[in-house]
C-alpha cells in the first residue's frame, strides 16, 4: 500500500506475511501482529527487520519497544478516532526511537498532526491516494507551519520561539 | 486585553487559508462530506436547519470596540443583520453561505479573532468569569490562564480528534460566575495555606442528557504545573474515553464509569510518569500574557457619585436600571454595567448590527474600550464610571438595550430551539418570549428577585436547563411539544442539578405553571432576601408540585 513521509511517496521495504501461506522467512523486513511478535522475534534470521502492528486500543505502556523492534505501526480505523496520536506521543516519551507508522484512514489534513505527534510515515490505501493525491498531502504540510506545541523533529513551538527571543533580547 | 503577536496572527491567518483550501477540496470532491464535516466543525461551521451557522470565538468573552464593530459588519454583509450571543460567550451567525465563510474568517483575523475550535470533538473555546478583573472577591484574574489555555489548546496535534467535545472554564473568584462545575474541566484560582497561587481542578461536569456536577481531582495544583497536568488529563481521556456511543463519550461518563478515585489515580499516574517539563509554561511567558491584563488606567474617584445619586433620585427608570444591572467594581467610583440582551418578547441573546455598533461606541467612550459577553447571553461594560451611568443608560435607551432585568426572572437563557436547530425537539425561543411577556412588569420582577430560568429545546441541554433555578426542557411527545419543568438547579458556587417537578406539560401551559411556581415561592419565602433557589432547597419540591397543573388556566397564545 502507498507509504509516504514528509518528502513524498517512499518505497515500503516491509511486508506483512500471511502466517499460513506467504511466510517468507528470508524477507528482509516484516510487520507482524502484536500477538505474533514474540514468535517472530524468536525466529528472526540475522539482519531481518521486524515491525509490529498495534491496534489503537492498546495501552501504550504495554506496547513493546525494546528487543530490536524496528517499526511500530499504529492503526487508525477511522480518521475521527484520534487515539493513535496519543499512542505515538506516549511511545516517543518512553524513549522509542525506531520508525513510527500511522496506518489506515488518515486524511491529508491530519498529516502534519501525525508527524508532530512523532509518526515518521503514513500508510494509506490506493483508493485514498487516488481521491486525495500526493500533492494534497504535501500541500497540507505547508498549511499551518507554526504551532503552539513542540514537535519531535525539533521545530520550536511558538512558546519556545518567544522564550528564545526573550533570551536574545537580554 | 491580550493582543496578538506575529505568531498568534500567523496562526489565525494560516488557519483561515487552510479552511479556504478545505472548502475547495470539499467542492472538488477530494473530501467526502463525512470527512469535511469534522474539519468544518473544528472551525465553527455547523449545518443547521435552514443554513450554515458560523460560531465565532470570543475567548473568555472579552471584546474591544473595534472587534465588535467588525462583528457588526459581518452581520450586515454576510448575515441578515443579526448576531446571537451564546452560552459559551461566543457569537454565532445563523445565515452565512458556505462560499463566504473564508472571507468572514479573513475579516475576523483582521481584528485578532477566529472561529477555531468553537465546535467539533476538540478542546473548545475557553470561558471565564465575565467580571474578571472587576470583582472584589477575585484571588487572581482568570484571563491570563484562559489565554494560556487558548494558545496551548489551539490546533493541538494530539487532542484534535477526541472522543467528544471538551470544554474548559476558569474562575479566579470565590463566587463562581463561570459555572466551572458543569464543564469538562473547571479551574478555580486560589491560594494555599502557604499563600501560593494555584488551581483547584475539577473534571467531569456537564449537562446534556446525562448531567453531572464535576468532581475535584486536585485541591491544589501549583500554578506553574497547569499545562502539563491538563495534558495528563487529556491523554487519559483521549485514550480511554468511550468512542462506541457519542452519548457516552464525554469525560463525565469516563469519570463516572471509572469511579472518581480510580480516575484520579489514572491522571496522577500519567502525570507522575511524565510531568512534561517541556510543556509547562515558561514563567516569563506567563508574565508576558498577564501583562496584557494589567489593570487599565482608572481615574482616582470618590466611592460614590453625587451626580449619579441625584439622577437616580429624580429618575425612577434609571433607578430601577441601576438597582438591577450594576455590579460592584473593585475600583472606587466605577461599576460593571450589564446590558441585558433579553428585552421582553424577543429572542434571548440576539443583537442587531446597529446595536452592536452602538454598544461598541458606548464601550469606547465609557468603558475603557472593553466589553464582555456573559454565559447568560448578556453583554457587560466592565469599567463604567458611576458619574457616567446616566449617560450610558441614555445611550442604551437610544439603542433599545435598556432592559433592567439582569439576573431577574425575564433574564432567561434559551437555546435556539426548533426555530433554528436541527437537533431540537421543541421550540425554546417562543417559550422564553411568552414567559418574559407574562412577567413583563418590572416591579413584579424586582419583587420576585434573583431567579434564573433556563430553557433547552432538546435533551442536549444547550439552554442549561439542568442548572436553572427553574429549568424547562422541551421534548416531543406523540408529535406534540411537551415541556418538563425542573427546580433547584444552580450553575455557580454550590452548583446543583435541578429535579423534575412532575410530568411534562404543553407549551401553552408553561407560562401559567411558571407563574404558579413563582407565586408558591412568594408565599413560602421567609423574607425578601431568601432567593428562589434558597427556598427550594429549604422546603423541597413537594410544595411546588400542585403548581404544575392548572386548576382553570386559559390557554396562552404561543404563536
Amino acid at each position: 500500500m502507498p507509504l509516504l513521509d514528509r518528502s513524498g511517496l517512499i518505497p515500503d521495504p516491509f511486508t506483512r506475511p500471511d502466517s499460513s501461506a506467504d511466510n517468507d522467512p528470508a524477507a528482509a523486513a516484516i510487520i507482524v501482529p502484536l500477538a505474533d511478535l514474540d514468535a517472530a522475534l524468536a525466529a528472526r534470521p540475522a539482519g531481518q527487520r521486524i515491525g509490529v502492528d498495534v491496534p489503537n486500543n492498546a495501552v501504550p505502556t504495554t506496547i513493546p519497544t525494546q528487543g530490536g523492534i524496528d517499526l511500530i505501526a499504529v492503526a487508525f480505523p477511522k480518521f475521527a478516532d484520534g487515539r493513535g496520536f496519543s499512542i505515538a506521543n506516549a511511545l516517543r516519551e518512553t524513549g522509542y526511537t525506531g520508525t513510527l507508522r500511522a496506518t489506515g484512514a488518515l486524511l491529508p489534513d491530519q498529516f502534519a498532526l501525525a508527524l508532530q505527534c512523532g509518526f515518521d510515515q503514513v500508510e494509506i490505501d490506493d483508493a485514498r491516494l487516488a481521491r486525495q493525491p500526493l500533492d494534497q498531502w504535501l500541500a497540507a504540510l505547508g498549511d499551518v507551519t507554526l504551532s503552539y506545541q513542540s514537535s519531535p523533529d525539533g521545530t520550536p513551538s511558538i512558546f519556545a520561539r518567544r522564550s528564545e527571543a526573550r533570551k536574545a533580547a537580554r | 486585553m491580550y493582543r496578538y503577536d506575529q505568531y498568534d496572527d500567523a496562526i489565525v491567518r494560516t488557519r483561515a487559508a487552510q479552511f479556504r483550501g478545505q472548502v475547495e477540496r470539499r467542492i472538488d470532491g477530494s473530501l467526502t462530506e463525512e470527512e469535511f464535516t469534522p474539519l468544518r466543525l473544528m472551525n465553527g461551521l455547523y449545518l443547521q436547519l435552514h443554513a450554515y451557522m458560523l460560531r465565532v470565538a470570543v475567548p473568555y468573552g472579552t471584546l474591544n470596540s473595534k472587534q465588535l464593530h467588525q462583528l457588526a459588519l459581518i452581520a450586515e454583509k454576510y448575515d441578515r443583520g443579526y448576531g446571537h450571543f451564546t452560552t459559551r460567550q461566543n457569537i454565532q451567525y445563523n445565515w452565512p453561505v458556505l462560499r463566504d465563510i473564508p472571507d468572514i474568517l479573513d475579516l475576523l483575523a483582521d481584528v485578532e479573532m477566529h472561529a477555531i475550535q468553537t465546535s467539533g470533538n476538540c478542546i473548545r473555546n475557553v470561558t471565564a468569569d465575565h467580571f474578571a478583573g472587576v470583582a472584589a472577591d477575585e484571588v487572581e484574574d482568570p484571563r491570563p490562564t484562559a489565554e494560556l489555555i487558548r494558545q496551548w489548546s489551539t490546533l493541538h496535534p494530539e487532542f484534535s480528534f477526541l472522543p467528544r467535545k471538551f470544554k474548559i472554564a476558569v474562575t479566579g473568584a470565590q463566587d463562581d460566575r463561570a459555572a466551572i462545575a458543569v464543564h469538562d474541566i473547571g479551574l478555580q484560582l486560589l491560594r494555599n495555606d502557604a499563600g501560593e497561587i494555584g488551581y483547584k481542578v475539577l473534571v467531569g461536569g456537564g449537562m446534556g442528557r446525562t448531567p453531572f456536577i464535576a468532581k475535584t481531582v486536585r485541591d491544589f495544583l501549583p500554578k506553574a504545573e497547569l499545562l502539563g497536568y491538563l495534558e495528563a488529563i487529556m491523554r487519559v481521556y483521549n485514550l480511554e474515553g468511550r468512542r462506541d456511543n457519542k452519548y457516552k463519550a464525554r469525560v463525565k461518563i469516563l469519570v463516572h464509569e471509572t469511579g472518581t478515585e480510580a480516575f484520579i489515580a489514572r491522571v496522577e499516574g500519567e502525570y507522575s510518569a511524565n510531568p512534561r517539563p517541556s510543556i509547562q509554561a515558561d514563567p516569563a511567558e506567563v508574565a508576558r500574557i498577564a501583562a496584557y491584563f494589567a489593570p487599565p488606567e482608572y481615574e482616582t474617584l470618590p466611592a460614590t457619585s453625587a451626580s449619579f445619586n441625584a439622577a437616580r433620585a429624580s429618575d425612577p427608570v434609571l433607578d430601577r436600571f441601576a438597582a438591577n444591572n450594576l455590579f460592584p467594581h473593585k475600583i472606587p467610583g466605577y461599576t460593571a454595567l450589564t446590558v441585558s440582551m433579553k428585552p421582553v418578547g424577543a429572542p434571548p441573546g440576539d443583537a442587531s448590527a446597529d446595536q452592536m455598533h452602538q454598544l461598541a461606541d458606548i464601550a469606547l467612550r465609557y468603558s475603557l474600550d472593553e466589553l464582555r459577553i456573559t454565559h447568560v447571553q448578556n453583554v457587560v461594560l466592565p469599567h463604567v464610571r458611576l458619574d457616567d451611568v446616566a449617560a450610558v443608560h441614555a445611550a442604551l435607551v437610544a439603542a433599545g438595550l435598556e432592559t433592567p432585568n439582569a439576573g431577574l426572572i425575564t433574564d432567561i437563557i434559551a437555546c435556539p430551539g426548533m426555530d433554528y436547530c436541527k437537533l431540537a425537539t421543541a421550540r425554546s425561543i417562543p417559550i422564553a418570549e411568552a414567559i418574559s411577556e407574562r412577567f413583563a412588569d418590572p416591579d413584579r420582577q424586582r419583587e420576585i428577585g434573583k431567579l434564573g430560568i433556563k430553557i433547552s429545546g432538546c435533551i442536549n441541554a444547550c439552554g442549561h436547563h439542568h442548572v436553572g433555578a427553574i429549568g424547562i426542557l422541551g421534548l416531543e411527545k406523540g408529535g406534540v411539544e411537551n415541556y418538563q419543568i425542573t427546580l433547584g438547579g444552580e450553575p455557580g458556587t454550590d452548583a446543583s442539578l435541578g429535579e423534575r417537578l412532575g410530568a411534562g406539560i404543553d407549551g401553552d401551559a408553561v407560562p401559567g405553571a411558571i407563574e404558579r411556581i413563582v407565586d408558591t415561592y412568594l408565599s413560602l419565602r421567609t423574607n425578601e432576601d431568601e432567593a428562589f433557589i434558597a427556598t427550594v432547597r429549604r422546603v423541597g419540591l413537594d410544595p411546588f408540585k400542585p403548581a404544575l397543573v392548572a386548576t382553570s388556566e386559559p390557554a396562552d397564545a404561543l404563536a
